[in-house]
């Protein structure tokens, strides 16, 4: 294989700044993308980027390889028809030199049969594009949990501790579980505190856009969440007319 | 005649030309054993005729008054040995008729001398068979030419001619219905490499494209060799169709994600509800593109799959926690809860485990799809009375009174759901593996629960 300068493979998280409420934290999860069409490259960058996760982008099979040598993820996003090869053969060719790093194949090829034989080529889930980005995240968080989650998936903020994976709050020793759409809401707020989300904004995050849904659903959604997080600092607030904000972290 | 035409069977005009070659030979068979034993009865006539005539002519005397004639008995005797024929004679001493039959008739040209002339002509109500010699007797004016003739009739050659004609006749006959059977067996050993090729081509699944390597006689090798030039050439356009499709899914379904991705992003971004409402519209103008196409492949994955259809062991319940694991994120989503539950152990049934995958998923995607949150969505695996069977219920909408007949349509969607993305597809795929595998699907409204509504979608399969 030839070796590829790593600059040219990757793209620096910390080079991106376009994106204003970004957590200003570290990064939660870091993922490979190995992608060949730069416009999908990107835009799955920027969404994962906004909630808080570090991505290095590989537009070749090479390129994914390097970053492969230089570093270590969590999870690797695998397209299958790149440039210079077949996603699976590269993944079976991984399996066989011990790498587990979990792989979720995001393949344009939808029938059944493409779908058995990329999970026999050992990935560990795949999603069919154009894909609901939402729905990636479950699959990332379903993925981790299978495999027992990454080493720095615990964020912190006031006094309170959140793991995302195994889906629970914890304050002062109390464990809470969170129910799924009163998990991601949690992260909404949680990747970008004292920001302000519309609820529109929020509803969009929550709900499929295959889906219509009442407007105050949100809000019962929020008084879930408040009451599972009583008793810590942090709080949600409404803020009239905008919407709502966590704070007090 | 059906077997006249050119496209009619091979076999029926094989046959037919087969007793048409025997019926001539038969024939053939009569007439030349026919002609042979006449010309064998004529010889042994001349032969007699012959003899008895020389015989009479030698025997001719010169007296002082005339001719001294001796017609043995023993001539006679020898000419009555051939049947019941009668005899007829005239001797002629210059021209003049001295004794016998004066009107019998002469033979074309005199004979020369005593060897003796044959000709067959008609008299009185017989055709007779008639020897001519002649010999010159010398008196006293001197040498004068005399011409003596005997004739018969030819009744005991004929008989004997026929009776052997007759056996000829029986034996042709018999030739012919002996031919009948050999050339419809002949017919069918012919003909047998051709069946025993095309059962192993027509055996063949749907994915076998090697080429045909069956053991078969040399004239069949073109045709082998034209249907492994078929195959090949097939086997690079399906490919060559495989490769397309998957490259057209690529370029399209890729472009769509960015757009998807992009839309997303940007509705994350704005505060403008005009845009936003746009960006929605977008989003589900993408879905609902991206979902047509699979569901678009996957049904034209069952229509071909049915057709030459695998039948190999599948555990059905081993299908359906697969297919319950890959919507395990779907659901959770939707926070729709997923629950597999049903009898122990393996169910297993016959068919093609792709098309069985295809119609769980489009029933459990359909029962998600249509589930309100914090709903339960069951898959229940049981067996009875030689079936399995899977039950996907939910509790959602209902059908609102849909029919199956009329949700299995293609693209009808049922009245209640114009606010979900979908192609009205994914029933008539469930509908249509059901029947390919010989099982039955059936959807119902459940009733009776406090929750009040939701469907129960059956989808039954023979037990192995």
């Amino acid at each position: 294989m030839t070796a590829t300068p790593l600059a040219s493979a990757t793209i620096p998280v910390k080079a991106d700044n376009n994106l204003s409420w970004r957590q200003a934290g570290g990064v939660y999860l870091r993922f490979l993308l190995v992608e060949d069409s730069p416009d999908l490259a990107k835009s799955v960058r920027d969404l994962l980027t906004m909630d808080g996760h570090g991505v290095d982008w590989a537009a070749t099979l090479s390129e994914a390889q390097d970053c492969l040598h230089a570093a270590r993820y969590d999870l690797i996003l695998l397209d299958i028809m790149l440039p210079d090869g077949d996603g699976r053969q590269f993944l079976q060719a991984q399996r066989r030199a011990g790498h587990d790093t979990p792989v979720i194949v995001m393949t344009a090829r939808a029938a059944v049969s493409d779908r058995v034989d990329v999970l026999d080529s050992g990935a560990d889930d795949y999603i069919t594009k154009p894909f609901d980005f939402a729905e990636l995240e479950a699959r990332v968080r379903a993925v981790l949990r299978r495999r027992g989650g990454a080493a720095q998936t615990i964020r912190r903020y006031g006094d309170l501790s959140f793991n995302p994976l195994t889906a629970t709050v914890t304050i002062a020793e109390e464990v809470r579980d969170l129910r799924n759409r009163e998990l991601r809401l949690f992260e909404i707020l949680l990747a970008a505190p004292d920001r302000i989300f519309s609820k529109d904004q929020l509803c969009d995050r929550l709900f499929s856009y295959a889906e219509s849904v009442s407007d105050n659903a949100i809000e019962v959604y929020v008084g879930r969440l408040r009451k599972k997080l009583a008793g810590s600092v942090a709080r949600i607030e409404t803020v009239r007319g905008l919407g709502y904000r966590l704070t007090g972290g | 005649m059906k077997v006249f035409l050119p496209n009619g069977s091979l076999r029926a005009k094989l046959v037919l030309q087969l007793l048409v070659v025997a019926a001539v030979l038969a024939v053939l068979l009569y007439f030349t054993v026919r002609t042979t034993a006449d010309r064998a009865a004529e010889a042994t006539q001349d032969a007699i005729l012959g003899a008895a005539t020389t015989s009479i002519a030698e025997q001719l005397r010169a007296t002082e008054d005339g001719v001294d004639v001796d017609l043995a008995y023993a001539t006679f005797s020898m000419l009555g040995a051939i049947g019941q024929d009668r005899l007829f004679y005239r001797i002629d001493i210059e021209g003049q008729t001295v004794t016998g039959y004066e009107d019998l008739p002469l033979p074309d040209s005199p004979p020369a001398g005593l060897a003796a002339t044959f000709y067959t002509s008609p008299y009185l109500d017989a055709n007779l068979r008639i020897a001519a010699v002649s010999r010159s007797m010398t008196f006293d004016k001197g040498p004068v030419p005399v011409l003596v003739m005997i004739g018969q009739t030819r009744q005991g050659q004929a008989a004997i001619a026929d009776s052997l004609a007759n056996r000829a006749a029986l034996v042709g006959l018999g030739f012919f219905l002996l031919a009948v059977p050999l050339s419809l067996l002949s017919a069918g050993s012919v003909f047998n490499p051709i069946n025993r090729l095309a059962e192993a081509v027509g055996r063949r699944g749907p994915r076998d494209l090697r080429p045909v390597r069956h053991p078969a006689p040399r004239e069949l090798a073109p045709l082998i060799g034209a249907l492994n030039g078929f195959v090949a050439r097939l086997r690079g356009a399906l490919s060559q169709t495989e490769t397309f499709i998957a490259e057209a899914a690529h370029h399209i379904r890729t472009p769509l994600s960015t757009v998807r991705a992009q839309a997303e992003i940007a509705l994350r971004q704005s505060d403008d509800e005009a845009t936003r409402v746009r960006l929605r519209s977008m989003i589900r103008g993408v879905e609902t593109s991206a979902r047509s196409a699979s569901q678009l492949l996957d049904h034209a994955m069952v229509l071909y799959r049915s057709d030459q259809l695998e039948r190999v062991p599948v555990d059905l319940s081993q299908v359906v926690r697969n297919v319950a694991r890959a919507f395990e994120p779907t659901a959770e989503l939707k926070e729709v809860t997923l629950v597999v539950t049903g009898d122990d152990g393996a169910m297993m049934t016959q068919g093609d485990p792709l098309l069985i995958e295809a119609a769980l998923r489009n029933l459990l995607d359909n029962a998600i799809k249509y589930s309100a949150p914090e709903t339960e969505v069951r898959m229940d695996v049981t067996r009875a009375d030689g079936t399995v069977r899977v039950s996907v219920l939910d509790q959602g909408r209902g059908l609102s009174g849909a029919s199956l007949a009329e949700l299995s349509q293609r693209f009808t969607r049922g009245g209640n759901v114009g606010d979900v993305v979908g192609s009205g597809l994914g029933l008539t795929i469930v509908a249509e593996v059901a029947t390919a595998l010989g099982g039955q699907f059936d959807l119902r409204e459940r009733t009776g629960l406090q929750s009040g509504g939701g469907t129960c979608a059956s989808f039954i399969l023979p037990a192995l």
